[in-house]
């Protein structure tokens, strides 16, 4: 008997039903020590296969730990520690426990040895997620909770044919890395990208998660999207068709993000080009990329989260989302406008923040393998984070003109998870081996070059430059940017009703042609048993002895004539 | 109310001054490193400082182009019944 090994994953899970049931400060210890308990079992848990069972005869390994799944399970524990502090104050009590659910789901996923166990945690993250939203109790949630509830068990379905269809195939349950070779292994990789958000489905994200309550959102940011970004690092690496599909993601992102009114909705677009570099990193399938892609969903988690906090205080304090509704606010929120501020330095990549360490080697791994194409895709977009999330977040939410707001900064609850993440997001920046020695790979990269400093900070201060002189044109207006959930809002509901309307009507036409065939039927026919016609006419005897003496002739003609 | 000197424009003028010294330093500052440019593209002189100022002009011209065909007002969806 070996020794037993609890799941970091369930006990967070469970964490949040305490939650649920607990009142005062039973329920704040519960709130900020079940993360704390997840973390210590991730951290502690030895490398392996640690639960095994068989389950009609396939091997199910719920609980199998190695260096990339430690990793993301530490993110992700780390994010429910943050978030559920920055959440204390939320008056939904329902909140707090979905998002341990999710993000205990998550865990389960990361930890997860085989496909089946894969499947269970990814249909929990998708009811906890889902409840998430529903917290925020707007009609508008709700709604929006509904399409991303579809979305997301569309791509269940999906998930769930390929894994049927693989184990069918192999024989074998096991969560490896695939070829691409048979019709299964394409429907698991769409499952995967359905979550990551890529196309054509990736309005799901910019529709949903802005819909969250202030700490919803903070939540939401992290686990869905990154999940598919561990599950595509363990079975697509190397997988040429990713790059493509991520640099789609890459530049969507910024376009929509540059078009976007709302301030949460703009960090929303920018997961989506967030996970890009990751997917484009695990397309690529070097160590250094590979590397990079982990590294990346890593740091992006925590200035996300930042990023998303400070924009959930707005929020909080203001009540107001949109940016031409917004301005000026670090008159009075200084803490929340600085916290912003290093979360938008970090995703833009700046040097001495978290964001340079990780994405700079997404680029290197482009250019070491002479993806000349790809490398100057990235570059661009690099240059194109800084102006859609690096500035304009911070410009539009807390500077440009002034909107006459004056609320405080919000209360410490709620700021000092900003500070815990704006302070990773720094020392990560300036200590890199920390996160280096976690890697999956052995890590040779040097980030701080003077060549790599001075090239990166010539992109961002020029793209800089570009913003400002650009203001004119990036002017916020009240509006939104039709993306492909148009498709499933308006053109087939509009379908839906246009068909719904013709087959009634032509229901109606039928029946009607019906009715009157039936009843003109059956005139005729009484019409021919009345007295004197064609059934009830009386004939006369030599008629009818003349018929049959014809037909005895025809008789004889067509079968004796031979 | 006390203003913050944010508010005031000869400040802001000093930002301006002092963000584009940096930018003119930036590029100076190229001649003394030793780039290790992968392409013959990035060997070209200031390739990242003009290479991100096009990217972004370009990035900002693509959104307008697809914002005039795309952008509705932002309570489109909630017109009418059809959601």
């Amino acid at each position: 008997m070996t020794d037993f090994y609890p799941h970091p994953g369930i006990v967070l899970a469970l964490g949040g039903l305490l939650v649920a049931v607990s009142r005062g400060a039973i329920r704040s210890a519960a709130v900020v020590l079940s993360p704390v308990v997840a973390l210590a079992l991730i951290w502690s848990l030895p490398e392996g296969v640690l639960w095994r069972t068989d389950l009609l005869g396939y091997s199910v390994v719920p609980l199998e730990v190695d260096r990339l799944s430690r990793l993301f399970a530490l993110v992700f524990g780390l994010m429910a520690f943050a978030g559920g502090w920055f959440a204390l104050r939320q008056a939904s009590p329902f909140e707090i426990p979905s998002a341990f659910l999710y993000a205990g789901s998550a865990i389960g996923v990361t930890l997860a040895g085989d496909l089946v166990s894969v499947f269970v945690w990814w249909e929990l993250m998708a009811i906890g997620s889902t409840l998430v939203i529903w917290c925020s109790g707007t009609p508008a949630s709700y709604r929006a909770s509904v399409r991303y509830l579809m979305v997301h068990l569309f791509g269940g379905v999906v998930l769930f044919a390929g894994i049927t269809g693989h184990i069918i195939d192999t024989g074998s349950t096991n969560f490896a890395p695939m070829s691409l070779d048979t019709a299964s292994q394409w429907l698991i990789l769409c499952g995967f990208l359905v979550n990551a958000g890529a196309p054509p489905l990736s309005a799901w994200l910019a529709d949903a998660y802005p819909e969250a309550s202030w700490s919803g959102t903070v939540f939401l940011s992290a686990f869905t999207t990154k999940t598919a970004v561990y599950t595509l690092l363990r079975c697509f690496p190397g997988t040429e068709l990713l790059i493509w599909i991520g640099l789609f993601m890459i530049f969507y992102g910024i376009v929509y993000a540059l078009l976007e009114n709302d301030m949460r909705r703009i960090l929303a677009y920018s997961i989506v080009n967030q996970v890009g570099f990751m997917v484009v990193g695990i397309g690529i399938g070097t160590e250094l990329a590979l590397n990079g892609a982990a590294a990346h969903a890593f740091t992006h988690i925590i200035y996300k989260a930042l990023l998303l906090m400070s924009a959930g205080s707005v929020l909080y304090a203001t009540g107001r989302r949109k940016c031409s509704e917004l301005g000026g606010l670090f008159h009075s929120m200084p803490v929340t406008t600085l916290c912003g501020i290093v979360g938008a330095l970090a995703i833009s990549s700046f040097p001495l923040t978290s964001g340079f360490i990780s994405k700079s080697m997404v680029s290197q791994s482009a250019a070491d393998g002479h993806l000349q194409l790809v490398w100057l895709g990235l570059t661009a977009a690099s240059a194109g984070v800084f102006l859609h999330a690096g500035i304009k977040f911070p410009w539009f939410v807390f500077f440009q003109k002034d909107s006459g707001l004056r609320p405080a900064d919000p209360p410490g609850s709620m700021r000092w998870p900003m500070y815990l993440f704006a302070a990773l997001c720094i020392v990560l920046g300036l200590f890199p081996q920390l996160l280096y020695s976690m890697l999956p790979y052995r890590v040779t990269y040097e980030p701080y070059t003077m060549a790599h400093v001075l090239t990166q900070l010539q992109l961002l201060l020029f793209s800089g430059l570009a913003f400002f002189l650009a203001l004119p044109y990036l002017k916020r207006t009240p509006t939104i940017t039709l993306d492909a959930d148009w498709t499933y809002r308006i053109l087939l509901t509009r379908a839906a009703h246009i068909a719904a309307d013709l087959y009634g009507r032509s229901r109606e036409a039928v029946a009607a042609l019906a009715q009157s065939g039936v009843e003109r039927f059956t005139a005729a026919l009484s019409r021919q048993h009345e007295p004197g016609s064609l059934l009830t006419r009386p004939r006369s005897t030599a008629s009818m002895g003349l018929w049959i003496m014809l037909l005895l002739l025809a008789h004889l003609v067509l079968y004796h004539s031979s | 109310m006390k203003k913050h000197w944010l508010d005031k424009p000869a400040n802001v003028r000093g930002l301006w001054r002092g963000f584009l010294a940096v930018l003119a330093g930036l590029l100076v500052l190229e001649l003394g490193v030793a780039l290790h440019p992968h392409f013959a593209v990035d060997a070209i002189f200031g390739f990242h400082a003009w290479y991100g100022l096009l990217a972004c002009a370009a990035m900002i011209a693509v959104a307008k182009a697809l914002g005039l065909v795309l952008r509705r007002p932002d309570d489109y969806y909630e017109r009418g019944s059809h959601d």
